[in-house]
């Protein structure tokens, strides 16, 4: 039981995870390749405060708020970048924040930071509470795209230019979505640091930025279904698929790329495309799309 | 003297980053893809210049072997990669670039095995002195002549003959081009091969340097020649060869000076967003 509780546990972290990029990514149109900064941010702070003999519960909202602040900074300098622009500064920060980390003995330096006290829940109790927030958040994402936000996120994500004429304040709806998507990454980031009670430099580089992306892409860019089955599946999948050891990551790239090449919009595009008749229209401007 | 040091081992960094990133600029001019999987075929070419260097004991014979078959895998990997997906949004094309680059790395491990390959006895490791104290590796000086010869090569191509105007045309306008009788499809060959061939030639080069290929060297180069591209203002040459050897410059003095609180990518990406916030369009980037 024990097994299945830990598999539980990662696959709820890595939904909410995977959900908080697709709050930036999928709805508000803004791609990252640096989110696993935020992630390794409410790692740190979470790890921290505990070691420091705060309780677990009251590390979460800290993590959140602490990342949150970090991606508003972010996201405050991404206004002024767009497209490739924004895909690279975003991956710069990733590298900015694990070069950091690693030179400062005050966050444990190359070796990271090792015992951190267990959330005081116990093992069912802590997948509990993973799964809890997981799906809040999801149950959070599902309203906001029904809402007034989610239209004006989806209007930015198609054009932002025309969003911009009808005279909705673009910056101030793209700066919102970067704070809660990053605020939640913390949270992850808190739930991450409780789990494997370990964090060093290495758990949040480029690789871990990548994944969460393959998530949310393999899942269909903006769907949060989609999200949550692709999130669930590719985090247990190295545990799955432990028979092909040493191929594991060929297999997992294999995977990522068929899908590219096959399927561009996830999972979710796939269903669509078996379950409707009417086929989807895929916008096609001869590969000059900035 | 430690200045002059300095600077010149961050010119030789830079003419290899200059190398790699100017294939990456080539593609992303001409087809608008961040193509992250060019690494790979820097990594492919270290590997062939050592495989070949240590099979025939020729360093130029592996440098011409490893440019060629570099250039063909690159044209290869536009035909059944990048082709497919150029009518899909840009971060279908990325996100299939950064799949094909780690299973590279992955097929480069499982092939050569882990701890890489070396040269058996590797070659131009001599060098002279400059003035007192100050010496200058042969390689080192091969690196900064051969980037730079390649540039010249590649400046001729593009403004003094037909194909180097077919290939401007294609950049600025593609349909004008097309209508023109400019073979499209072509041109993307060419580009490709000869972005691939340089990246091979900076990995030869690199491989020199260290005596080392290993599965995870194209990783650096992957993300920092983004930068790099970036920096210079996306599909910009000029602005590419001065990002590269700026970039170069300040790591090399970036890790003495500031080293113990960022470390050496850290530097370039700190670098990069500081610029982009000022010029948010690059060195030489044009308006937005």
């Amino acid at each position: 039981m024990s097994y299945e509780i830990t598999l539980m546990t990662t696959m709820a972290i890595s939904v909410l995870f995977a959900l908080s990029l697709n709050f930036i990514t999928g709805f508000c149109g803004q791609i990252s390749l640096g989110h696993a900064a935020f992630l390794g941010a409410g790692a740190y702070t979470s790890a921290m405060l505990s070691k420091a003999d705060v309780p677990f519960l009251f590390t979460i909202p800290a993590a959140a708020i602490c990342a949150a602040m970090l991606g508003a900074i972010i996201g405050l300098a991404s206004l002024r970048v767009r497209h490739d622009f924004l895909a690279i500064t975003t991956m710069g920060v990733g590298f900015l924040f694990v070069g950091i980390i690693r030179q400062q003995d005050f966050f444990g330096g190359e070796i990271g930071i090792a015992g951190i006290p267990s959330s005081g829940f116990g093992k069912g109790g802590f997948m509990l509470i993973c799964i809890a927030l997981a799906l809040t958040f999801a149950a959070f994402s599902l309203y906001v795209r029904r809402s007034w936000m989610g239209f004006v996120f989806k209007s930015i994500a198609d054009n932002e230019d025309v969003t911009r004429v009808l005279g909705i304040d673009v910056s101030r709806y793209k700066l919102i979505a970067f704070i809660i998507g990053t605020g939640t990454a913390g949270v992850a980031g808190a739930l991450y640091a409780h789990h494997f009670r370990f964090v060093g430099p290495d758990s949040f580089g480029f690789v871990e930025s990548i994944s969460v992306l393959a998530m949310v892409i393999v899942g269909g860019i903006g769907s949060v279904w989609g999200v949550i089955f692709a999130a669930a599946l590719l985090s247990v999948l190295p545990m799955l698929v432990q028979f092909i050891d040493d191929y594991k990551l060929l297999f997992y790239s294999g995977l990522l790329f068929a899908m590219m090449r096959f399927s561009p919009d996830g999972i979710a595009g796939l269903c669509t495309r078996l379950f409707s008749s009417i086929p989807r229209r895929v916008p096609d401007n001869g590969g000059n799309n900035r | 003297m430690l200045y002059l040091e300095l600077f010149i081992q961050g010119l030789v960094q830079g003419s290899i980053y200059a190398l790699i990133a100017l294939g990456l600029t080539l593609v992303y001019g001409l087809l608008r893809i961040l193509h992250v999987a060019h690494a790979a075929l820097f990594t492919l070419g270290g590997y062939i210049g050592v495989i070949v260097t240590n099979a025939t004991g020729s360093f130029t014979l592996a440098m011409v072997v490893a440019m060629l078959v570099v250039g063909f895998a690159g044209m290869l990997m536009y035909k059944l990669a990048y082709e497919p997906l150029l009518s899909q949004p840009p971060y279908v094309s990325l996100i299939a670039s950064i799949a094909l680059f780690i299973a590279s790395e992955e097929i480069f491990r499982i092939a050569f095995g882990p701890y890489g390959l070396s040269y058996q006895t590797a070659p131009l490791q001599g060098h002279i002195e400059l003035f007192s104290g100050f010496y200058l590796k042969y390689a080192e000086i091969l690196v900064m002549g051969l980037s730079t010869i390649l540039m010249i090569a590649l400046a001729w191509l593009s403004m003094r003959t037909r194909t180097g105007v077919a290939w401007r045309a294609t950049v600025t306008d593609p349909d004008m081009a097309r209508a023109f009788g400019v073979k499209i499809q072509n041109v993307r060959y060419l580009n490709f091969f000869i972005g691939s061939s340089f990246a091979a030639a900076a990995g030869v080069l690199v491989a020199l340097l260290n005596n080392l290929v290993e599965p995870t060297m194209g990783s650096v180069a992957s993300y920092k020649a983004l930068a790099i591209i970036v920096l210079g203002g996306l599909g910009s040459i000029r602005g590419t060869l001065i990002a590269s050897l700026l970039l170069g410059v300040l790591e090399s003095f970036g890790t003495i000076y500031i080293g113990h609180l960022l470390d050496r990518d850290a530097i370039a990406f700190a670098f990069l967003i500081l610029v982009l916030m000022i010029r948010p369009q690059g060195l030489m980037g044009g308006k937005l």
